[in-house]
């Protein structure tokens, strides 16, 4: 480490792209101060679904990716990580939605992920508490499920990381004020605070999109699989209204998460009631055994959304010294272990383990300035 | 379906039975809704082994007999659904209530600490052995020991004593001299010393405190210090409640101020939320005639009655200098900070053991890292002890405000508002 330096790097965030940048960061041999303000995250709130998601290319490669990675990392995971792979099912509730089923295997199929369709008959032996009459579904087997809180502890249980609660009042390159005015600086800082990165870049194209999410008492054994609608795909992730889809995991304590909702323009945290009448109406669409169980908790989170769904990764075009790790949706836990790949490959300047460009700040924010 | 009432009061034990009273002469449509299958709350928790006293009788049929008072029983407030609107749900269904009123009357519970041996079969709270007791559990010929603090350690004794069981100890944790003090005051509350004497016990310590619960399958013993000298009596039930701590949480949640871990309440009983009162023990540890008499001033207060409600000040302010006395008699003790060990389990629903706990920085950052307190109970019993040990405020509860079927939370209204 440098003289002068308070870490070779400092990461801003300690959510689980923070955790997975810093972890990387620090198995290449780097001295990592994790500064965190305890802040309530996205990483606490989400489902932690492992997912392969191809709405895109660009989507496709990283999810993909980030999944095989997911699968090495899990043979040294903690029991408390909660790792499962237990697949997602995708239902198709109509002849439509078994078009885009059979469009979405024949692609992922093509890209070398395992999976295949499931007609009618057999959808029910698959998952016997789900509703008669659907019209098929697409299981994708190696998908999984993960406690990202948890996970990114581990993550920073490394003895090159430091970790220390503190919250980032501005950030200047590689330098970062923390609030009681003291300045820190690094070879290079990662911006990795999910919804508050906007506080400390104003110009980053982030909008925070509200969730909702309820779990249930342990009722072991009911469902094995994630089980999602596609009507997640063809309505709820391309509107810009308030939405609700069926998205129902079992948990490895027999207890059942169900998602989700998405909402903009609001930064309120409060559970509000309608949506989750909305959004527990459309899992019993699909589970209609569900009414009669007891729900315990519910809760809420924010997704921090780029224009494009696709996270900033990579430096700041107009702030050498400050990268970028930020923007991931709804899909930065599946996407985690690639963000942190990406960047380690570009701070050291290497070849990144799949193309970079699709990612990088400068299609938001432009071409760097600097030399 | 949708219900209104003029005036909503949850809780039907001593306050919110009084209130109901109070209250009912206006001809209000009042709604009375617990959780439990007979009213009376905790003190008179009606069962097969319990013989409720004829005051509760009376004003229980009293109650019953009025026709503008609805009680619901076994049912629980599950959401605020909007500005005077309540879901709630009971075994078969689901419903909003609309009130212009409300009282909170929703009691007190047991303190729970950890110790080694407390979550093994056989171990329950003090107020919780009387509870299972009442409601049928056989006691008959078995060796009780009871401990923790306050006069609840006593009446556990007597309802256990009264089943045939033979209570073989009784461990206060306060001082002799605190006890000593308080029992000195009694005269000055005449009921109460009948009942303190009706309830004592040869077999009652103070200075004394649990240290561990013996037994590997269940319960076989008990392990106490007592006046500094550790002790062990053979039992088949360990009876262990540390006081009680205000059920302030769904006042909480509906926005009203805390004092302490109470919800803060004036002269009226009222809460800082306008149209919701608070009487009880959820407004602070007093007993069942401070309960009684907050009951009535929330009553009468609630439907415009301050004449009434002010005549009932006297009264109330001598039960809170009882209640003073009780709580300064009966502080828990530094030490009992200290029962747990490492590996000693403070959330049982999640198997979260004390190591877990100690040295995070808050009860959100505990729960997210040991699960804690995410639980079937979501944080009733461990919150409260992780409050005491470590001084950490949870945060105010969210809809489902308890474990509810998901139909029930169907009748929320999926309209966003406008
Ligand atoms: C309801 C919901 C469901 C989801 N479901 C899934 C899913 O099933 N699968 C999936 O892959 N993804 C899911 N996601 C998305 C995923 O959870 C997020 O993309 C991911 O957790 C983002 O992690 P992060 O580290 O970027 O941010 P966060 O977890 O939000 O962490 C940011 C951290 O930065 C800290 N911080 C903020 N400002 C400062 C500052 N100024 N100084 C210091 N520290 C600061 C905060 O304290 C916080 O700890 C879901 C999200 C939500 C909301
Ligand atoms: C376990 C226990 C045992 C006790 N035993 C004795 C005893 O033997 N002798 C004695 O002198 N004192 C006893 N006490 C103290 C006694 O409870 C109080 O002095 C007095 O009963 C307080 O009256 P209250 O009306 O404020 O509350 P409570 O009697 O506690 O009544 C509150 C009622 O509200 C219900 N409730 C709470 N929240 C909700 C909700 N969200 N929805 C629906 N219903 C709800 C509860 O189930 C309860 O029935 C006991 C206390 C406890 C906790």
């Amino acid at each position: 480490m440098t003289q002068g330096l308070a870490a070779d790097v400092i990461v801003v965030g300690a959510g689980i792209i923070g955790a997975a940048c810093a972890q990387a960061l620090a198995r290449r041999g780097l001295d990592v101060l994790v500064l965190d303000a305890g802040l309530p995250g996205a990483t606490a709130a989400g489902m932690g679904h492992l997912l392969v998601l191809d709405d895109n290319p660009a989507e496709l490669a990283l999810s993909q990716y980030s999944l095989q990675r997911w699968r090495d990392i899990a043979r040294n995971l903690p029991e408390g990580c909660a790792y499962r792979s237990n697949g997602t099912l995708w239902l198709a509730a109509n002849a439509e939605e078994m078009a885009v089923a059979e469009h979405k295997h024949a692609n992922l199929r093509a890209h070398g992920v395992i999976c295949q369709l499931v007609g009618a008959p057999r959808l029910c032996e698959r998952e016997p508490l789900l509703r008669e009459g659907l019209e098929g579904g697409l299981l994708i087997e190696d998908d999984g499920i993960l406690y990202a809180p948890a996970t990114a502890r581990w993550m920073l249980d490394q003895p090159r990381i430091r970790q220390r609660q503190a919250r980032v009042a501005e950030v200047d390159g590689a330098r970062v004020r923390l609030d009681d005015g003291q300045w820190l600086a690094a070879t290079a800082v990662v911006l990795a605070n999910g919804i508050q990165a906007t506080e400390l870049c104003p110009e980053l194209p982030i909008q925070p999109k509200k969730g909702h999410l309820l779990i249930t008492d342990r009722y072991p054994g009911q469902v094995t699989h994630t089980l999602v609608e596609l009507g997640y795909v063809t309505s709820a992730h391309n509107a810009s209204g308030p939405s609700a889809a069926c998205n129902i995991q079992p948990r490895p304590t027999g207890q059942l998460f169900i998602g989700a909702s998405r909402q903009f323009g609001t930064t309120d945290p409060q559970v509000e009631g309608w949506m989750l009448a909305r959004m527990l109406k459309r899992a019993t669409e699909y589970v209609p055994a569900l009414a009669q169980l007891n729900a315990i908790r519910a809760w809420t989170g924010f997704r921090a959304a780029s224009p494009d769904g696709l996270p900033l990764v990579g430096q700041h075009p107009q702030r050498p010294g400050l990268w970028l790790a930020v923007g991931h949706e709804g899909l930065g836990v599946t996407t985690a272990p690639a963000t942190a790949d990406l960047l380690v490959a570009q701070l050291f300047d290497e070849h990144p383990p799949l193309a970079a460009q699709a990612y990088l700040p400068q299609r938001f924010l432009g071409e760097p300035t600097h030399a | 379906m949708s219900a209104h009432a003029d005036v909503l009061i949850i809780g039907a034990g001593p306050a919110g039975l009084n209130a109901a009273l109070a209250a009912a002469p206006s001809g209000a449509r009042i709604v009375l809704l617990d959780d439990n299958p007979w009213p009376g709350g905790q003190i008179w928790r009606a069962g097969p082994q319990a013989s409720v006293p004829a005051q509760a009788q009376r004003l229980r049929e009293h109650v019953g007999a009025l026709n503008n008072v609805q009680h619901h029983p076994q049912t629980r407030v599950i959401a605020a659904t909007g500005p005077r609107q309540l879901l709630v749900e009971d075994a078969e269904r689901g419903w909003l209530i609309d009130y212009d009123t409300l009282i909170l009357c929703t009691g007190a519970r047991e303190l729970l600490l950890p110790f080694p041996g407390w979550t093994l079969p056989g171990v329950t709270g003090a107020g919780g052995l009387q509870a299972l007791v009442k409601g049928g559990l056989p006691v008959r010929d078995q060796r009780v020991v009871i401990a923790g603090s306050g006069p609840l350690l006593l009446a556990s004794a007597a309802t256990a004593r009264h089943n045939g069981a033979q209570v073989v100890g009784v461990a206060e944790q306060a001082t002799r001299g605190a006890v000593a003090g308080f029992a000195a005051q009694l005269p000055r509350w005449p009921n109460k010393l009948l009942q303190a004497f009706g309830l004592f016990d040869r077999h009652y310590r103070t200075d004394s405190h649990v240290v561990e619960a013996l037994g590997t399958e269940r319960l076989e013993g008990v392990r106490l210090r007592q006046h500094g000298k550790l002790v062990e009596l053979a039992c088949e039930r360990l009876a262990c409640g540390f006081g009680l701590i205000p059920n302030s949480q769904l006042g909480q949640a509906l926005g009203c101020t805390l004092h302490g871990q109470a919800l803060a309440v004036d002269a009226w009983q009222a809460t800082s939320e306008p149209g919701l009162f608070a009487a009880g023990e959820c407004t602070g540890f007093g007993g069942s005639e401070l309960a009684l008499v907050e009951g009535t001033i929330a009553g009468l207060a609630a439907v415009g009655d301050r004449q009434g409600a002010a005549r009932h000040w006297p009264q109330r302010a001598r039960w809170q200098g009882f209640a003073k006395a009780l709580n300064h008699a009966f502080a828990l003790a530094p030490q009992l900070k200290q029962l747990a060990r490492p590996d000693t389990l403070v959330c049982r629903c999640e198997d979260v053991p004390y190591s877990k706990l100690a040295g995070q920085r808050d009860w959100r950052e505990a729960k997210l890292s040991s699960r804690c307190g995410m639980g079937a109970c979501q944080g009733r019993v461990c919150g409260a002890a992780a409050q005491h040990l470590f001084g950490w405020q949870p945060s105010a509860p969210r809809p489902p405000f308890s474990p509810a079927r998901i139909e029930t939370l169907l009748c929320l209204d999926d309209t966003p508002p406008a």
